[in-house]
């Protein structure tokens, strides 16, 4: 029997080696700061995706961006009723609205303790300028972004710039977060690899596993602003001690947390799973961002058929909204039709042209148009991610949609990596390229032409797909010198509708991510962008 | 025995070689850009055009390998693209918790499965063999995400025992740690206690029908000592070798499981890296893998020695 324990005795010191020695000694950091960490509040959030990247500036991704808000600020902001406001910073306009300037205020701190100076928000507006889409019009009107004192910005510009407030304060993607002058040296299109900012909130840095985990403390020397939380803008009041943010691969495994209190947030919920949760006392299911998302398709106007646009306006014609919501999110709780490409019940909400897409598609139409256009039967490839839930139903409609109009269709499943490698291959759809892909955005970073990420149509410099409209382009040029809502309005109609003529992208229906939240977890602000700042924890 | 250690630790220099040559070069091969999944799904061509750029990944691919092979011969697994961390912290903070759970299933598995095994084979035919029979061809049948979720219902969700998720570290506690342990633990043991009771049972039968055994019995040697020191111990070096893979299995990280679970185990770093096309993580995690298949094989020829005095090195 001897020999048996033999085994057992090799388990035993693979124990006792580095195991062993790291149980006793991180046990003895425990035991003293547990006792700290005691009557600690901490919210715990299932994000709706794992955070890997940690600059806002380098990533579009919406993570990002979320975390970019827990732990950096920005000079202005939009409050709750679209109107921007002071954040870091108030401003003075001069008289030929050729110079801003922006005076910081008082008692902004970086998380190592250094004072927030005007030559750190230069530089920061300077990477971000170089990076952003948006910001790079204001750029391109821009004389110089001087730092005239430690707390002064004065921006003078070669022409004016009515939207330069809107562009500053604009949450996605990318915001025009502020960080230390030594860390926004970085090059645009390189990461930063220091992450101290003036947010409300620390990154716990030793706590972060890409991926898996990031830990914010609140930032004990933030000032907040006096007035009430609104939007983004106003007193940022931290009432929580931590925010840990928790990635679960499986939907059902955060869905399980939540009920048993493991969790206190899930901000996008997998949709089917809701009745579950809808029935519980301890959560509530809610639609925060009212803005949503908004699913698209776009075409390739680079190869056959889609060069042709009488062949692309059949395409359009063929698509019926609520067919693709329908499949895709199923409850029509939480989706909605919407054929207005800067979302609806919004400022420029505007839905032109999208008659038939709201009703559901016309297929007969749409075969005559095919016809009448001269379509040769060249197979229409479309991508189709697999591995990312319901959007991959999205192509199999549009297939499906587009066959019944007569379409010669090849539908390729791929994961969806390959399908953002693949969309930028301008080859032809038989040698790597592609015709349809569909994708979504946020309501946030699409409800206005200035900030549209799928607008841009100047060919092989624009979004994938390079639509070539120069009359596009000169509405959107007009929209950025418009100076009242008016001119905004009747500028976003004019593009709406030229959008909808050339079939620039295809509206596919608008919908929400569905949260749920603890009901201990009260007073969190009903913004696009999750915010941890308001909110409360009860015991 | 040295010599063949040594000799046996050195043929893993060329093995992992070719390991590396080949992971670097299908990656390259499969279609996907990690600069436009840093970029984000709203960055234009152009965003994604410097990105690449300023990430090397522009150069050309013999200059890359070179590049990642004189990280390598310094020790040096690289940076993760999308996080900008070195690989080899990484892995180093990801392979405890798959490490720990790894050895718990292993343990549990050995002492539910060797028992069940031996009164499989000593009944053989009768009813109790037929049970840990039913059981085993269960416990490998049934998916680990099915077995996970029963799991969890009953011990989280319901009887609220346990914990539905997450991971402790030992260090923090070894109690919680097995309070979150537990579960996933038990999953990955219904699947291994099939197979190793399965393995014990054919192993020993084949043993007790061997002359020696019809001896020890007409000298007289009780039922117990007969079965346990000299059929199982005779039966031992198969066992070893399906608990030993077994292990080897675990070690490369349990998918399913960790997702299940929510446990931050190399399987879940894996399948992300290869999502998120991030090439020197999967490269070190491919070969991190294929050094504990190496190793451990190593490791149960060894282990063999202990079990049967005729094997030498």
């Amino acid at each position: 029997m001897g020999i048996h324990f033999k085994p057992g005795l090799r388990v035993q010191r693979l124990f006792a080696g580095q195991s062993t020695m790291r149980l006793v000694a991180a046990g003895m950091m425990v035991l003293t700061a547990g006792v700290a960490h005691a009557q600690e509040k901490t919210v715990t959030a299932v994000m709706h995706s794992g955070l890997r990247m940690l600059d806002p500036i380098v990533s579009t991704a919406h993570i990002t961006r979320d975390h970019g808000y827990m732990v950096y600020d920005t000079l202005v902001a939009f409050d709750g009723d679209g109107v921007v406001q002071p954040q870091m910073a108030s401003w003075e306009k001069s008289e030929d609205n050729l110079t801003y300037t922006f005076k910081l205020r008082d008692g902004l701190l970086f998380h190592d303790g250094a004072k927030v100076t005007a030559a750190d928000a230069v530089a920061s507006l300077e990477r971000w300028g170089a990076r952003d889409g948006a910001a790079k019009f204001l750029m391109a009107a821009t004389d110089s972004i001087k730092a005239t004192d430690e707390t002064t910005i004065t921006w003078k510009l070669k022409e004016p710039f009515p939207l330069l407030l809107d562009v500053l304060a604009k949450q996605s993607s990318v915001p025009a977060f502020i960080m230390p002058a030594r860390v926004a040296a970085t090059p645009a299109d390189t990461a930063i690899t220091e992450y101290v900012g003036s947010g409300p909130f620390e990154m716990v840095e030793s706590d972060f596993q890409p991926g898996v985990k990031i830990v914010y403390k609140r930032f004990e020397d933030y000032k907040p602003r006096e007035e009430a939380a609104s939007g983004m803008a106003g007193g940022k009041v931290v009432n929580v001690d931590r925010v840990e943010w928790v990635s679960m691969p499986d939907p059902q495994t955060a869905i399980n947390a939540i009920m048993t209190g493991e969790i206190d947030l899930i901000e996008n919920a997998q949709i089917d799973l809701l009745p579950v949760l809808e029935a519980s006392p301890d959560v509530t299911v809610e639609i925060r961002d009212k803005l949503g998302y908004q699913g698209f398709a776009r075409m390739n106007f680079k190869h056959p058929p889609f060069d042709n646009v009488e062949i692309r306006r059949a395409a359009m014609t063929a698509l019926g909204q609520e067919q693709v919501m329908a499949t895709m999110i199923g409850n029509p709780d939480y989706y909605w039709l919407c054929g207005a490409i800067f979302g609806c019940d919004t400022p420029l909400g505007d839905e032109t042209g999208s008659e038939t897409l709201q009703a559901g598609g016309d297929k007969a139409k749409a075969r005559e148009m095919l016809e009448a256009a001269g379509y040769d039967n060249t197979p229409v490839v479309i991508m189709q991610p697999t591995d990312i839930g319901a959007m991959g139903t999205v192509p199999v409609v549009v297939a499906s949609e587009l066959r019944d109009a007569g379409f010669n269709v090849d539908l390729q499943p791929m994961d969806w990596q390959t399908l953002v490698s693949r969309r930028a291959s301008m080859n032809k759809p038989s040698e790597g390229g592609w015709n349809i892909f569909t994708s979504f955005a946020s309501g946030v970073e699409a409800n206005t032409p200035l900030v549209h990420p799928i607008l841009p149509s100047t060919g092989d410099t624009g979004w994938f797909g390079w639509a070539n409209d120069p009359e596009l382009e000169a509405l959107r040029a007009d929209y950025l010198k418009a100076t009242t809502p008016e001119q905004q309005k009747e500028i976003a109609h004019k593009i709406q509708a030229r959008v909808m003529d050339n079939v620039i992208f295809v509206p596919l229906g608008n919908y929400a991510f569905v949260q749920v939240r603890s009901n201990k977890l009260t007073d969190m602000l009903p913004t696009p962008v999750p915010v941890f700042w308001n909110i409360k924890l009860a015991d | 025995m040295l010599a063949y250690i040594i000799k046996r630790t050195l043929a893993v220099i060329p093995v992992m070689a070719i390991v590396a040559l080949i992971v670097f070069l299908i990656l390259r091969l499969t279609p996907g850009d990690p600069a436009a999944i840093i970029a984000g799904d709203s960055a234009t061509p152009e965003q994604i055009a410097s990105m690449r750029e300023a990430m090397g990944l522009n150069e050309p691919i013999y200059l890359q390998f070179l590049h990642w092979i004189g990280q390598l011969l310094q020790g040096d697994l690289g940076t993760s693209l999308l996080s900008g961390t070195s690989v080899n912290a990484l892995i180093a903070s990801r392979i405890w918790p798959t490490l720990y759970i790894a050895l718990l299933t292993i343990v549990m598995s050995v002492l539910i499965a060797v028992p069940l095994g031996t009164i499989a084979a000593w009944r053989h035919g009768r009813l109790s063999d037929h049970i840990v029979m039913i059981i085993s061809v269960a416990g490998f049948s049934v998916p680990a995400f099915v077995v996970g979720y029963i799991f969890i219902k009953i011990f989280a969700a319901d009887l609220r025992w346990l914990p539905v998720q997450g991971y402790k570290d030992p260090a923090l506690g070894f109690g919680e740690f097995l309070r979150h342990a537990i579960l996933p633990a038990l999953t990955l043991t219904t699947a291994y206690v099939a197979l190793t009771a399965r393995m014990t049972r054919a192993s020993l039968l084949n043993v007790l029908g061997e002359d020696y055994i019809r001896t020890a019995h007409a000298k007289g040697v009780s039922e117990p000592r007969v079965l346990l020191q000299h059929g199982l111990r005779n039966a031992a070096v198969p066992i070893l070798t399906v608990v030993g893979t077994g292990f080897a299995m675990l070690l490369s990280g349990v998918v399913v499981v960790e997702s299940v679970f929510n446990i931050p185990g190399i399987g879940r770093l894996t399948i992300d890296a290869v999502m998120a096309r991030d090439y020197p993580v999967i490269q070190g995690m491919i070969l991190l893998t294929s050094g504990i298949y190496v190793l451990v094989n190593l490791a149960i020829d060894l282990a063999y020695t202990l079990f049967d005095p005729r094997i030498r090195y």
